[in-house]
């Protein structure tokens, strides 16, 4: 049997089985690979960086744990580097799903950073009603979200005092896995409301984001894993997302090799005229 | 390496549920099944109950309740935000949507979605024309000589291709001749998209995998 | 009367919104406010009766004992013990320590994640039996997805660590991602605003109906 039949008819759970094992391995026996941040991720970092001690940030955490593993570290590390800032936090969340996981992260990393709930920070929680609920808070968030995640009345926290709508954030933040999010807020807020805004998005939405990078629509985007664990290399800090890229390292040349030998058996049977 | 599996049994009903999902790869199994099932129906009631006490109750009860026992002034308002007893409009409406369990009176639920379709047109229409259109052409116009040789011939690529992009969009007439050959090189530019949004969905995928097994390893068996 | 009254209703809606972006005056500006926040409210309304629509349909499946139905039943048990927990736990059904958040924690979220992550083995799978490279475009499909692969991870620096920086396969994929790729891009999102501004305004003119389904 030639290389190409035996590739031809190959039982698709080895493939599994290979995957399964190159992502296995780096995890429990990790490589440390040295990382290299991207032009964008520097950009992202550069935007919060640039912020005046104390500003109010607007973080919309829109995804739910099926995106845990790109954002969640995303979003980790970014209200690390606002608290760090000293910066006033809201958090909005306008995906179904992820109210309480985005909670646990806010909360989490609150704990760590010795911050107040309702004083520096507050998780307004979710709101139905995608880009409707956008065009909203540029009316006023105190309207559109009249209680937090907790049930408290958002009138009565001091972190929400003189909060008005986009206006009287200096950044708005996009954490984001796909609808509603970050091509919303572009297309919905940033052109009418001039607020700046950055963006954490899965690597499957990334792509199509780059041309609001260029434009300035975006000042700064983290794309996936891979950005996730820049920007923590940016911030010398060795995360969930760092520790995965030996992992996706071994995954991206395992597939890269799947379509070479694929192609491979393709080629050789076309030469030998076999159907 | 040390393994200290957890003790807490929530962890381990997540990972057994893991474990379910996983089973599919070998091949369908009323493990798989019992687990999707469950999946689904878990997922659904906590979207209903999410809706229920975040927006329901929390823009559209409370609200209401306050316009009619008197403690707010008059029953009906009409300031930004401040709505009282004209909130009785979206809650009939969305009453209004159940009426298709009703086949007599189903077209009643029609109203509804004319709101929810009319809202929504308006807002997409004006945020693509602003975000993606507008926008995205003033940002394209940009001086193709920047000083720099290796910037420079980075500007005339990225013009030639996303000119020659549009123009394989336009269907009006045969692509022959210059419009063929520049629709020929805008495929081009477009491939070279797909593989690279087929690398970054690749990165993605394999992201969620590493998710799980950073679980399995870490959360469940506790490998140090 | 049946579908003249919701096509006014939609045009009426749909350029009231519209004259909103650009007319920031509150007599334009409240009842758009209010149109916003009834559409949120009957978007909520929407998805309790997706639910219910999932109850009734699966319930009927079981009473019929259609094949199948031991794991619909799983399904409508699910759904009902959510919803019970979730609605007598109140406004807190998601602190800390409830059971509502226990289900969230260890069903939900779990199952969500393990769902997708076995995308990344069908990716695979595909990326050896599916993907051939039979002509020119294809072959820069490929190139390009390897390129920008290889270019994300850390292990494709290290291989072309040697090389001089502009030829390395991080900022050859940089490089990828800044211009052809985002040429491509907002080519695409230039005539897909074109499509929706005018998909939106046939809407709204009551040209396109479809969302106006079913029997007079």
């Amino acid at each position: 049997m030639s290389l190409a039949s035996s590739f031809e008819r190959l039982d698709r759970r080895w493939i599994f089985a290979i995957t399964g094992v190159l992502v296995l391995l780096p995890l429990l026996w990790p490589l440390n690979l040295p990382l290299e941040p991207s032009p964008p991720v520097r950009a992202y970092h550069a935007a919060i960086a640039a912020l005046p001690p104390g500003s109010r940030v607007l973080v919309s955490a829109d995804f739910d744990p099926a995106s845990r593993p790109e954002l969640e570290p995303m979003a980790r590390t970014t209200l690390r580097q606002l608290f760090e800032k000293d910066c006033k936090v809201v958090v909005v969340v306008l995906y179904q799903g992820g109210a309480r996981f985005v909670d646990e992260i806010v909360q989490d990393v609150a704990r760590e950073r010795r911050r107040r709930d309702g004083v520096d920070y507050v998780n307004l929680g979710y709101k139905a009603g995608d880009e409707a609920v956008m065009v909203l808070m540029g009316q006023s968030i105190p309207n559109t979200f009249p209680r937090d995640h907790r049930g408290r009345e958002v009138g009565t926290l001091p972190v929400m005092s003189g909060v008005q709508n986009y206006s009287s954030f200096a950044l708005l933040v996009s954490i984001s896995t796909g609808y509603p999010g970050t091509k919303e807020y572009v297309q919905q807020v940033q052109g009418r409301f001039h607020i700046p805004i950055i963006a954490g998005v899965t690597a499957v939405t990334a792509p199509t984001l780059y041309p609001y990078l260029q434009t300035g629509q975006l000042l700064g985007m983290l794309g996936g894993m891979a950005g996730a664990a820049e920007y923590e290399d940016l911030r010398y800090e060795r995360g969930m997302a760092s520790r995965g890229m030996d992992a996706q390292s071994l995954a991206h040349l395992f597939i890269a090799l799947c379509i070479v030998l694929g192609n491979l058996a393709q080629w050789e049977r076309r030469r030998k005229g076999t159907p | 390496m040390i393994l200290h599996p957890s003790h807490d049994p929530a962890v381990w009903v997540a990972a057994l549920l893991t474990l379910c999902i996983f089973s599919f790869l070998y091949r369908d199994n009323p493990f798989y099944r019992f687990a999707e099932h469950l999946f689904v129906g878990v997922s659904a009631g906590y979207y209903i109950v999410l809706n229920f006490w975040t927006v329901l109750v929390t823009n559209l009860w409370d609200p209401l309740a306050g316009a009619f026992d008197g403690r707010h002034g008059a029953p009906f308002a009409a300031r930004l935000g401040d709505y009282r007893g004209f909130l009785l409009l979206p809650a009939l409406l969305g009453l209004l949507l159940f009426s298709r369990f009703v086949g007599r009176i189903a077209w009643l639920a029609r109203w509804s979605l004319a709101v929810i379709i009319g809202v929504y047109a308006g807002l997409k229409t004006t945020g693509f024309a602003q975000g993606d259109f507008v926008a995205q052409v003033h940002g394209s116009i940009q001086p193709l000589w920047t000083g720099h040789w290796g910037t420079s011939l980075s500007a005339w690529v990225f013009t030639v291709g996303l000119v020659c992009s549009l123009l394989f969009f336009y269907f009006s007439r045969e692509h022959k001749g210059a419009l063929g050959a520049a629709s020929r090189l805008g495929v081009f530019f477009l491939m070279i998209s797909f593989g690279a949004g087929y690398g970054y969905t690749v990165m993605s995928r394999i992201s969620l995998l590493i998710g799980r097994f950073q679980f399995l390893l870490y959360d469940w068996l506790g490998f140090r | 009367m049946k579908r003249e009254i919701p096509l006014f209703v939609t045009a009426a809606v749909g350029l009231f919104m519209i004259l909103s972006f650009f007319v920031p005056h509150q007599v334009v500006s409240v009842p758009a406010d209010f149109l916003q926040q009834c559409a949120i409210i009957v978007v909520a309304f929407g998805i309790v009766l997706g639910g219910a629509n999932l109850l009734r349909v699966n319930l009927e499946a079981v009473a019929r004992r259609e094949s199948g139905w031991p794991y619909k039943l799983v399904l409508v048990a699910g759904l009902i013990v959510t919803v019970v927990i979730g609605l007598v736990e109140g406004r807190d059904f998601q602190a800390t320590g409830t059971r509502s958040t226990w289900i969230y924690d260890q069903v939900y979220s779990s199952m969500t994640a393990a769902m997708f992550a076995l995308l990344a083995f069908y990716i695979a799978s595909a990326a050896f039996r599916a993907f051939r490279i039979r002509t020119v475009e294809a072959a820069l499909l490929a190139v390009a997805a390897f390129l920008v692969m290889m270019g994300r991870v850390p292990l494709g620096g290290v291989l072309t660590a040697g090389l001089p920086a502009p030829f390395r396969v991080e900022s050859v994929a940089q490089w990828i991602m800044d211009v052809p790729q985002n040429a491509a891009n907002r080519a695409i999102l230039i005539g897909a605003a074109l499509g929706v501004m005018a998909t939106g305004l046939r809407v709204i003119l009551g040209i396109e109906r479809s969302y106006l389904s079913g029997e007079d």
